[in-house]
């Protein structure tokens, strides 16, 4: 991984003489007829036969001019890019370069190509940390004449190594339909039954942290940025518990609630409940940060957008808006059904959202682009009641006791001529009333209306994970860690936008904003001139010259004030007319007679 | 069935035993990291404020002069040796790594005006108002041996000021004229005179070493080369010029502190108008002296403050004041680039950092990267409203507030007047005049 560190500017085509520089002509007298070799590492040398000449580092031994064409054939950017594959270079790139022509001194243009470099060389070096990936991903491939979509479960299991094996288990609960949730780095899992059954453990080892029935009704829980605390919706109000389930916290001002979602970059836990308020709690200071009512009615699909935190919320009426605590308007609204939704969620990278509705459509989304066009559409025999995206991008989807996994998001889906088919195919003994994916693992959860399914599918969790942001081998202490560096680095509700890097670009005014301040002109009221007049001795001029004066100046401010403002509205008016005008009949008007000051005079025209 | 399920195996992950490093693998895919912009940007604000908070410039306080504080001398080669003169002819050697006061002697009567070490630093040179050169000797007597000047030169004429060629073995004095002096010799080898004004400071430059600068009382800057019998150029300020600092790494330019609170950077090549008009000071700046790395440079001032200021903005970036400091006289940066010592009225010298946040002591790799990434970070987002304004604020003394005050309604007052004048008078006949130009009379070659 040693590299040359990038430089700002070229070097000077002629190397500079230096005191320890030899004679260059002297330099070539001396390997005059001697072929140079070039020296390679001991692991790359395979030339067998005797070496002339070591070519040495030092520059004199360059030539001081080099010809043009081998310059070009031997140019180091050239040689350094082909290492790293272009759509490497893609995926970890932070967008487009920033063309230094329109900036205007040379100064800021040299260091905007200077900065231009860098991230280049930071976005190759991330690229060429690929390198180091421990973990490929996992992948089921059918034999001749089979397909993926009848392997059961039980076969898989068998033909998978044992600790994988063990990953596929089923867990026969009687509290009635379950809903559940993995923790951030995909260790632990929660589940609640609707008849007040809690249970939180580790699945993987299946140690169990702790399981009690809180004797009411349960409608949704969630982890909260550790694995040691987490919420549940219960009948009337929210409550925490950690991880012994000892109740930490009762949060009466969330009532009624349905749904709960957890923001961990802003630690921030959305609800929404049955008469249709969003509410976001700020668990590090305890305060709500944003409660108002929506207007949608009962919310019973909310998932957050990770990659900018965004709160959406489906709607019976086939509508998802798109929700920042600190407006109360939808930052976008988006027709995805005619009919009512029936499930909603958003894909772990943010760029898609996938919508169900009782229309039996599934249809996958740009949540960038925000088109009235999905980009996808599965069509299905009944209306998938749950939804899922892996961070692979893999759907799964399921009907009432059917689950079905789709490899792809955008191609994986059967646009009416059912050629494609899925991934994989799992019946449950009930009714599916959660879904998620194991976030780093092969692994979805099933909860339904008896119990729990893990259930192995091979591809569909990213193999490599970053430590400093979810490690599921993480020890008491780094989580610990962890999170006082996560509190440090909590994102205030305000940033939470459509576009998160909103912050990084320029603070250009939109065209909204300019024609707003155009606009604006023509309400403009002149402003209040406040004048102090000086202090002048006894009996020079009293207090009526005094305040003649001042009237004087405030009568000329105002003047010059509106005469400007006129001015702009001319030039205004101008500019939006002329254009007008050019596309439209320009008459040229009649030359004025004396006479015509008998015509009837026009109308003047009303205010409108 | 062709089936692979991910599978980690823990060794790979888990470390073996207590000894180990915890194994952090990583993985830099963006979409593994959301939220880039919004939490680096609250790393940048963490990063500001935490630098508002450990922002403790002051170092020790270094008492023992019985008078003000006039002048320093910095030892070219040991970093823990400063040497100061006061006002009653008293010269003090420092050992600045214990704090202490290693050496003291009464060198003249009256002020000591000026110190310089020599290039080597085995010789201090040092002017008073009794018109002597004395040359001691940088190590200090044996017990029982009396403090004796090596060398007394006696001249005719007063002396403010003296400096040390970097180069070689010959100094410069100025007072009434500029005198070229020979370490071995009691006469001076060239006197140098334009006009008749008093001298009172001079500078040599430090790569270029035969070219010297003078402050004069008649308000001129003066250059001179050693080796021409005449001087170079001269221009001339609207008001006097205290001190006068080489920019150590761009030779070519220098900083005078002028009476009239500003500072002012001249490039020698065009005298005509100043590189930069550093503002800020509330009153007559005392001294300047530049970092070693000639990025930055420090001043003192009149107005019981010293700022640092980045040599080409105008504002500076930094003020340091303390309740117990009067008028600082005198201002030093180390040759390492950490600290400044301010020498004032108050008969003491302190020992400031440079860099008001940075941390003392050793600072270990890890903590080493962190300090450099948040640096990274306050600078990529320093224009953003917010984390501007912490990185800027700064508690100053209530007189120096009501000054700027006061001088802020001055110059407000003084462009409405011209505005108006603007206003009345022919198209063109009022000239708008830079804020740079405004300060220099003329040029004389």
């Amino acid at each position: 991984m040693s590299k040359a560190p990038p430089k700002g500017r070229a070097k000077p085509k002629v190397p500079y003489k230096r005191y320890f520089d030899t004679d260059n002509a002297a330099a070539d007298g001396d390997t005059a007829g001697l072929q140079p070799v070039k020296l390679k590492r001991k692991n790359q040398q395979n030339v067998v036969g005797e070496f002339i000449r070591m070519q040495t580092q030092s520059k004199a031994s360059k030539p001081l001019r080099p010809n043009k064409v081998k310059a070009e054939a031997t140019d180091p950017d050239e040689a350094r890019k082909s290492h790293v594959p272009p759509e490497l270079l893609a995926k970890y790139s932070r967008g487009e370069k920033v063309e230094a022509r329109g900036v205007k001194t040379r100064h800021f243009k040299e260091q905007q190509e200077r900065k231009e470099v860098y991230l280049d060389y930071a976005t190759e070096q991330a690229a060429r940390t690929e390198l180091l990936l421990q973990e490929t991903a996992g992948q089921l491939g059918a034999d001749e004449g089979e397909i993926t979509a009848e392997y059961r479960q039980e076969q898989i299991a068998a033909n998978v190594d044992l600790q994988s094996a063990s990953k596929h288990f089923q867990l026969k609960l009687e509290f009635g339909p379950y809903t559940m949730r993995y923790s951030k780095n995909g260790r632990h899992l929660l589940l609640g039954g609707r008849r007040g059954h809690v249970a939180a453990f580790d699945w993987v080892t299946k140690k169990l942290h702790c399981e009690f029935n809180v004797m009411e009704s349960v409608a949704d829980v969630q982890w909260l940025h550790v694995p040691t605390m987490y919420a549940v919706a219960q009948k009337s109000w929210v409550y925490f518990y950690d991880k012994k389930g000892t109740e930490l916290h009762c949060v009466k001002r969330l009532t009624n609630v349905n749904r709960l979602d957890f923001l961990p970059y802003h630690f921030l836990l959305a609800a929404g409940n049955s008469a249709g308020y969003a509410s976001w709690l700020d668990v590090s200071m305890g305060e709500l940060v944003g409660n108002f009512n929506t207007g949608l009615g009962d919310i019973r699909l909310l998932r957050h957008n990770p990659s900018n935190g965004v709160l959406c919320v489906g709607g019976s009426r086939g509508v998802v808006s798109m929700w920042s605590p600190k407006v109360r308007e939808p930052l976008a609204k988006l027709l995805c059904h005619s009919t009512a939704m029936t499930a909603m969620t958003v894909d772990p990278k943010g760029l898609h959202l996938v919508t169900a509705g009782l229309d039996r459509n599934v249809k996958v989304w740009d949540i960038r682009m925000l088109n009235d066009q999905p980009l996808a559409l599965f069509r299905l025999r009944l209306p998938a009641n749950e939804l899922d995206v892996s961070q692979r991008g893999m759907l799964a989807l399921s009907q009432g006791n059917y689950m079905e996994t789709y490899t792809d998001l955008l191609s994986g889906g059967g646009t009416g001529d059912r050629t494609k088919l899925p991934y994989l195919r799992q019946r449950c003994d009930a009714f599916v009333h959660g879904l998620r994916f194991c976030p780093y693992e092969d692994v979805l959860g099933l909860s339904t209306a008896k119990g729990f399914h893990s259930v192995l599918v091979p591809g569909s969790g990213e193999p490599n994970y970053d430590a400093l942001e979810d490690n599921p081998y993480e020890t008491s202490k780094q989580r610990r860690e962890h999170e006082v560096h996560a509190l440090l680095e909590k994102i205030p509700p305000e940033l939470i936008t459509l576009d998160p890097n909103e912050i990084t670009g320029v603070d250009a005014p939109t065209l909204q904003e300019k024609i707003d301040a155009k606009r604006q002109l023509f309400h403009l009221k002149p402003p209040a001139i406040r004048m102090n007049s000086r202090r002048k001795m006894k009996g020079r001029g009293g207090t009526a010259k005094a305040s003649r004066n001042k009237q004087i100046v405030k009568d000329t401010k105002r003047k010059e004030f509106i005469a400007e403002v006129r001015q702009a509205k001319k030039s205004v008016i101008k500019q939006h007319s002329s254009s007008k005008e050019l596309a439209g009949d320009s008459k040229p008007k009649p030359p004025r007679s004396v006479l015509d000051r008998f015509k009837p005079k026009p109308q003047k025209k009303h205010k409108t | 069935m062709k089936v692979k399920m991910m599978s980690r195996n823990p060794d790979n992950y888990i470390r073996e035993t207590k000894l180990q490093q915890h194994k952090l693998p990583r993985n830099y895919d963006p979409s593994l990291h959301p939220l880039e912009g919004p939490r680096e940007y609250v790393r940048a604000l963490n990063a500001t404020k935490l630098d508002r908070v450990f922002a403790k410039p002051f170092v020790c306080n270094l008492s023992g002069h019985r008078d003000g504080v006039s002048c320093f001398g910095k030892h070219p080669k040991l970093l823990s040796a400063l040497a100061t003169g006061a006002y009653d002819g008293e010269v003090r050697i420092w050992d600045l790594a214990n704090r202490l006061s290693a050496r003291s002697f009464i060198a003249h009567n009256g002020f000591v005006r000026g110190i310089a070490y020599a290039k080597n630093g085995e010789r201090i040179f040092t002017v008073g108002d009794d018109k002597t050169i004395k040359v001691w000797n940088s190590l200090a007597p044996e017990v029982g041996e009396e403090e004796e000047p090596v060398n007394t030169v006696q001249c005719r004429y007063g002396l403010h000021g003296i400096s040390h060629n970097r180069k070689d073995n010959s100094f410069a004095t100025c007072g009434e004229v500029c005198a070229i002096w020979d370490e071995q010799h009691n006469d001076p080898l060239k006197t140098l005179k334009w006009g008749v004004d008093t001298l009172h400071t001079i500078s040599y430059n430090p790569v270029e070493t035969n070219v010297l600068a003078c402050c004069a009382s008649d308000r001129s800057i003066i250059l001179y080369d050693q080796r021409e019998a005449q001087p170079l150029r001269r221009v001339l300020l609207t008001m006097k010029s205290n001190k006068l600092a080489w920019n150590p790494m761009e030779a070519f330019n220098f900083t005078v502190a002028n009476e009239d609170c500003n500072l002012y950077t001249f490039d020698t090549r065009k005298l005509q108008t100043p590189l930069k008009v550093h503002f800020d000071h509330v009153s007559a700046v005392t001294d300047v002296d530049y970092a070693p790395t000639g990025r930055e440079f420090v001043s003192a001032s009149y107005d019981k403050t010293i700022r640092i200021y980045h040599a080409h903005q105008s504002h500076s970036r930094d003020i340091y004041h303390t309740k117990r400091m009067q008028h600082v006289v005198c201002v030093a940066w180390s040759l390492d680039n950490r600290y400044i010592f301010s020498g004032s009225d108050e008969m003491n010298v302190r020992m400031w950092k440079s860099n008001a946040s940075e941390k003392l002591g050793i600072i270990r790799p890890r903590e080493r990267s962190n300090f450099n990434y948040q640096e990274a970070l306050k600078e990529k987002y320093a224009a953003h409203p917010q984390i501007k304004r912490i990185a800027r604020h700064r508690q100053v003394p209530r007189h120096v507030l009501n000054a700027q005050r006061k001088m802020r309604a001055v110059k407000e007052k003084d462009q409405v007047k011209e505005a108006n004048v603007r206003k009345h008078s022919k198209p063109g006949k009022v000239p708008y005049v830079s804020e740079k130009k405004k300060h220099v009379l003329k040029e004389e070659v």
